[in-house]
């Protein structure tokens, strides 16, 4: 009737006035960055083309390049997926990369002890138990921050370093393959391993999908009311009946499950086992992928999937022209100063909250 | 005779307000002229761009002659014009003595000289009579104690022309009578003085010209001997837009809302409501008038579950209603418009849509469980934004796209979509443009005529005439006054909104 | 006077244990200790920083970027020149500009203060791992000398008194700030500007010029804790060493009250408490698992934090960006 025809007619309106000047930032900044890195790979004494090339053919030139990026962009759109839910509630979690190692670590022992599982049960298992885990470390954060007002930027990170040994203590003692000297988890059972379909990834459809899933979440549950609204204004949400302690809490109970499902697929997808590697940036590579995305949940995947790609095609980048793979991390160092300047006063200027992130000692 | 200060024409705009208005005015050396002027009237925005720290849009400042600089804050300090805020400028964790030398310390090469210091201080507070401990922390210091440090600070740079804004408000009758003496004897020494006050005794006592600020303009100038406080208080209360709004009489019903005994205080923990009691019936619209500071506020977040109860209860229907929760309070039927719109009316980046239902959003029909109902939401803003006539291109444009008096009808808006029992409007017209104005307040009346008790606080004056079915004046924490709205002289309600005839 | 009040008891406490340790083992009680402090020092430099930016209002997130900057820029200059001491100067100036950048984010451009840092934090790691180059010597370190006569004193002597120049320096910095601070203009000043920046404006102190001149030279500060690490402690620089270092710092700020000599007692503490768990490990007393040990002092961090940090008051006014006209 004439009401829902109004209804409709309003809400298009909205949505059509899609500020196409802000989603402009984004993609002027990686320009803008690739150009910067261009000239410090001259300086280097490479071809900065080739070099570009090379990293682009590889990731997106074939179907087989694809599967690999896509693979790599999955722990991307995951750990981003996990800060940007961070950031909505006005918390900066930082310690995705802590999430995600302990929700790799749980999978792969879920992997080997839950064996004689048939597949369609031992994978979910394995994944949530991976969320769990990841859930866990942040909410230990979260409930800090939320009873005691210890702020999270430092906690997740000393967390990611705890993890890390705790993980790495673990992966040589009572979870180390038998007979093995390496510090390693003993191969996951064929029925936990993550299938793929043609030569695309399981793991990166079912990253695409949750990150449908938290769009949904926020914006259309009560629960993602909450979060949404305790980011922008506590005073405002504390009037209107919103616990704003619970609910740091559980935001950052679900960012350190996606991260840790991010783990988990890790596991289960590509590796098979946990072996610790030296994976420095993935946590900070979250807050790029958040913030390029402009914070939302859908938004960041073609940034992950760029970042995803480079990672993929680095390899033969340095094989070609002779760049140093390290290029694509300060490719990303580039593109979140440049991003984050005009993003940070159009995104929150309308805030009542003085700071995007809740009191460092408030 | 020198002029010390000149201001030619000042005129400075905020968005949808005027605060100063084409104001000229002299002070000369040896005077004290008595800036007179209810809240709102300009009197700090006039202070402000004296001291250099906002910009007026037109007009000059000269200071002894010579114009001042926006910006310029230190220079001006430096030419000798001296300050006594209303809202202390004194760092809180830090000594008397810090902050009576902060930005001009004695030194004994790149150290403080305490000592030095310390005996400066001294020596400062006899020659004026204003007796302070300088090792003693601000923060732990009585509020008349922390003004006269504020006092001190102004006095220590061989000041010229000196301005106290509103310095009686916070100090006890001889506190006051030690002050006056101050300031005659700092006028008799050849120190220029402006006295911002509301304080209408006061200014007989000391002024020797009074010039009258109301709604942003000059309204007159005189002084003691050609006028009596009456004579101000007409002046300064006087009709300024003429709000009248037609209003038939109250239905009175049953009490629904009681305050019995309350008493509350404020954020530096000195009692500012100190024991109030009233009660507030079925259809009819009770307005709290006075001048802002003595206690309205507290009181208001108290009854509303934002600030603690020291002591007292608040009564719904006979039911207590639960301390510091706000969203309780409102499910006991109150519903609140509240003061400050920014931090707890509105979300400013959500839509209006979102704001419409902000603090009804889990319930029915808005939510089914955990799920949103977005239809709904989107139903119900469309239906409000044309009942309350609140002007934006589209119901889902967010809330700080709109001007302050739209914002405020969007608080109005959902507050009375609900049509609860008891609604609480504290300065439901402040920032808000002259057509709103009159729509919110034919919104009040309609809900009183629904049958809701309303009860209205507010520093306009007028407002509250032009609403109220009965006037409650409180002054000082304590309600000193109620009459029936047929009954209230302006006058009278004047005289004790400033203080008098207690 | 109160002799037994809680700090007294604390001095008290750890002067009998180290006597009792002392007497069991003289000498590796005493290096314990000095080692302690050596690796006390970057942590209490890396506080100063931190200090120094919230005592005038600014959260600074990025000391663990402007140290592994100035730690690598320390490092490679050095080789390249074959002088250290242009190494540390490069280091310095390196520093300096991540403070200026700090403070052109957070006072002109009024971002939030924890992104701010954040991002100088991730510009240094993707800086440094893109240029860094294996295999790279220096010519010599900031080797420990020892201070005549008084390096002689039995346990303090060594602990105290036989350090590389950078230590030293680092000592001296703490010490002229906790002056500073307390005693002189310049900290009275930036104190208010902390706490109370609007008094401080209509008193004529410039907020915005104190803000900037404080964070840039506690950025040259951080880099002197940088450069100590890849000059002083290790002789050479590794992806991740700073190892959040930085961020430890952050809660020896809050531990500390905000205060230098506080905050240098509590990255005593933690040097020490590191130092402490490496000689067990060497020992092979208790048979704790090497990771274990790598991981104390971000367990310590976490529980320093919990317990301090809802008690403590930080400066008033920081993390939000200043605007002329408020009250």
């Amino acid at each position: 009737m004439s009401d829902t025809k109004i209804v409709t007619k309003e809400v298009e309106k909205s949505t059509k006035s899609f500020d196409v000047g802000s989603w402009l930032i984004p993609i002027v900044a990686v320009l803008v960055a690739m150009s910067l890195a261009a000239i410090l790979i001259k300086l280097q004494g490479s071809n900065p083309i080739t070099a570009y090339k090379s990293l682009f053919k590889t990731a997106f030139g074939s179907v087989e390049g694809l599967g690999i990026t896509l693979g790599k962009s999955t722990p991307l759109v995951l750990s981003g997926l996990a800060v940007a839910v961070g950031l909505r509630a006005g918390l900066f979690n930082i310690g995705a990369q802590g999430q995600l190692l302990s929700g790799s670590l749980a999978a792969a022992w879920a992997g080997v002890t839950f064996d004689g599982l048939p597949g369609f049960i031992h994978i979910p298992v394995a994944l949530i138990i991976g969320a769990f885990f990841g859930s866990i470390v942040a909410g230990i954060s979260g409930l800090l921050k939320a009873y005691r007002g210890v702020h999270e930027v430092i906690t997740t990170i000393m967390l990611n370093s705890i993890v890390m040994g705790v993980a790495d203590y673990l992966a040589s003692h009572s979870l180390r393959e038998p007979d093995q000297f390496l510090t390693r988890t003993s191969e996951i059972a064929p029925s936990a391993k993550l299938p793929i379909l043609g030569s695309l990834p399981l793991g990166f459809f079912i990253a695409v999908i949750l990150a449908v899933l938290i769009w949904w979440i926020l914006g259309r549950t009560t629960s993602g009311f909450r979060i949404e609204t305790v980011g922008r204004n506590r005073h405002a949400a504390w009037y209107a009946g919103i616990s704003v302690k619970r609910t740091v809490v559980s935001a950052m109970l679900v960012s350190g499950a996606i991260a840790g499902l991010g783990g988990a697929i890790e596991t289960l997808g590509v590796t098979y086992r946990y072996a610790p590697a030296f994976n420095l940036g993935l946590g900070f590579d979250g807050i790029t992928i958040a913030l390029l995305g402009r914070v939302h949940p859908i938004g960041i995947i073609p940034g992950a999937i760029l970042i995803g790609g480079m990672r993929a095609g680095a390899a033969n980048m340095q094989f070609d022209s002779g760049v140093a793979p390290e290029l694509v991390d300060l490719l990303m160092a580039l593109i979140l100063l440049l991003v984050t300047a005009p993003l940070i006063t159009r995104f929150f200027k309308n805030s009542s909250n003085k700071t995007i992130t809740s009191g460092w000692s408030n | 005779m020198s002029t010390l200060l000149e201001v030619t024409g000042l005129t400075k705009r905020y968005p949808g307000v005027v605060a100063n208005d084409n104001i000229s005015l002299t002070v000369n050396a040896g005077e004290v002229v008595a800036l007179l002027g209810e809240n709102g009237a300009g009197k700090s925005t006039l202070l402000k761009a004296v001291f250099g720290l906002i910009k007026p849009d037109s007009g000059e400042i000269k200071i002894s002659g010579t114009p001042i600089i926006f910006g310029d804050t230190a220079g001006i300090i430096s030419r000798g014009v001296g300050m006594v805020h209303q809202h202390f400028q004194l760092v809180p964790v830090m000594t008397v003595a810090e902050n009576i030398i902060l930005g001009d310390e004695p030194k004994r090469g790149i150290f403080i000289n305490q000592k030095s210091a310390h005996d400066e201080i001294v020596a400062l507070s006899k020659r004026y009579g204003l007796e302070v401990d300088p090792n003693a922390v601000i923060e732990d210091l009585p509020v008349g104690m922390q003004q006269r440090v504020e006092i001190l600070k102004a006095l220590r740079k061989d000041v010229k022309l000196l301005i106290l804004d509103e310095p009686t408000a916070v100090l006890t009758p001889q506190e006051i009578d030690e002050l006056l003496q101050v300031i005659r004897n700092l006028a008799k020494s050849g120190v220029g003085i402006v006295l911002i006050t509301h304080k209408l005794h006061e200014v007989m006592e000391v002024a020797d010209r009074v010039v009258v600020l109301r709604g942003g303009k000059l309204v007159g100038t005189t002084s003691p001997k050609e006028t009596d406080e009456a004579g101000l208080a007409q002046m300064m209360v006087g009709r300024s837009v003429v709000l009248q709004v037609n209003r038939t009489e109250a239905k009175r019903g049953a009490v629904v809302l009681e305050v019995k005994g309350l008493q509350v205080c404020d954020d530096r923990k000195i009692m500012s409501v100190k024991g109030v009691d009233f009660s507030l019936y079925k259809g009819e619209i009770l307005g709290i008038a006075g001048v802002e500071g003595n206690g309205q506020r507290e009181l208001v977040e108290a009854i509303c579950g934002m600030r603690h109860r020291e002591a007292g209860e608040v009564l719904i229907n006979g039911v207590a209603t639960k301390d510091l929760h706000p969203h309780a309070v409102h499910e006991a039927g109150i519903s609140h418009i509240p003061e400050d719109r920014e931090k707890h009316g509105l979300v400013s980046n959500y839509s209006i849509a979102d704001n419409l239902v902000l603090n009804q959003f889990d319930q029915a029909p808005f939510a089914q469980g955990w799920v949103r109902n977005i239809a709904e939401i989107n139903k119900n803003a469309i239906s409000l934004v044309e009942k309350f006539d609140i002007r934006t291109p589209s119901a889902f444009n967010t809330a700080g796209s709109l001007s302050g008096g739209n914002k405020q009808k969007v608080v109005v808006a959902r507050e009375l979509s609900e049509e609860l029992p008891v609604l609480v409007a504290a300065q439901p017209t402040r920032g808000v443009d002259v057509g709103s104005i009159e729509f919110i307040h034919n919104q009040l009346i309609s809900a009183r005529d629904g049958g809701a008790a309303v009860l209205l606080v507010s520093a306009e004056l007028d407002e509250i005439l032009s609403l109220s079915d009965r006037i409650a004046v409180m002054s000082d924490g304590k309600i000193v006054a109620v009459v029936e709205s047929k009954d209230a002289d302006r006058n009278y309600i004047g005289r004790l909104m400033a203080g008098l005839d207690k | 006077m109160n002799l037994l009040t809680k700090r007294n008891s604390y001095f008290l406490l750890v002067a009998l244990v180290t006597a009792f340790f002392y007497s069991r083992d003289a000498s590796i009680t005493t290096s314990v200790y000095a080692t302690g402090t050596a690796f006390a020092l970057p942590l209490a430099l890396a506080a100063m920083v931190g200090i120094m930016c919230e005592r005038t209002g600014i959260v600074n997130i990025g000391i663990e970027g402007t140290m592994l900057m100035s730690a690598f820029v320390a490092f490679f200059v050095a080789y390249i020149t074959q002088n250290i001491l242009i190494g540390l100067a490069a280091a310095i100036a390196t520093g300096s500009l991540m403070g200026f950048l700090l403070a052109l984010m957070a006072v002109s451009w009024r971002m939030d203060q924890i992104i701010a840092g954040t991002i100088l934090n991730i510009l240094a790691t993707g800086l440094t791992s893109f240029l860094y180059v294996q295999g790279k010597t220096i010519p010599s370190v900031f080797s420990a000398f020892e201070v005549p006569l008084l390096s002689k004193i039995p346990f303090f002597g060594p602990v105290l008194f036989i350090h590389g120049a950078l230590t030293f320096l680092g000592l001296a910095i703490i010490l002229a700030l906790y002056v500073a601070i307390y005693h002189t203009s310049w900290g009275l000043r930036s104190r208010a500007v902390g706490e109370h920046p609007s008094s401080a404006d209509t008193a004529g102190v410039s907020v915005v010029r104190l803000r900037y001149i404080n964070v840039t030279i506690a950025g040259a500060i951080g880099a002197i804790a940088g450069a100590y690490l890849s000059l002083e402690l290790v002789g050479s620089f590794e992806r991740g060493f700073v190892a959040g270092k930085g961020f430890t710092a952050l809660a020896l700020m809050i531990f500390g009250r905000w205060n230098p000599l506080g905050a240098l007692a509590a990255a005593l503490f933690f040097g020490l408490a590191q130092a402490y768990a490496n000689q067990l490990m060497i020992d092979q007393v208790v048979n704790i698992p090497s990771q274990f040990t790598s991981i104390l002092p971000y367990v310590m961090t976490i529980v320093v934090l919990a317990i301090s940090a809802g008690k403590v008051r930080a400066p008033a006014a920081e993390g939000q960006p200043y605007e002329k006209g408020q009250s």
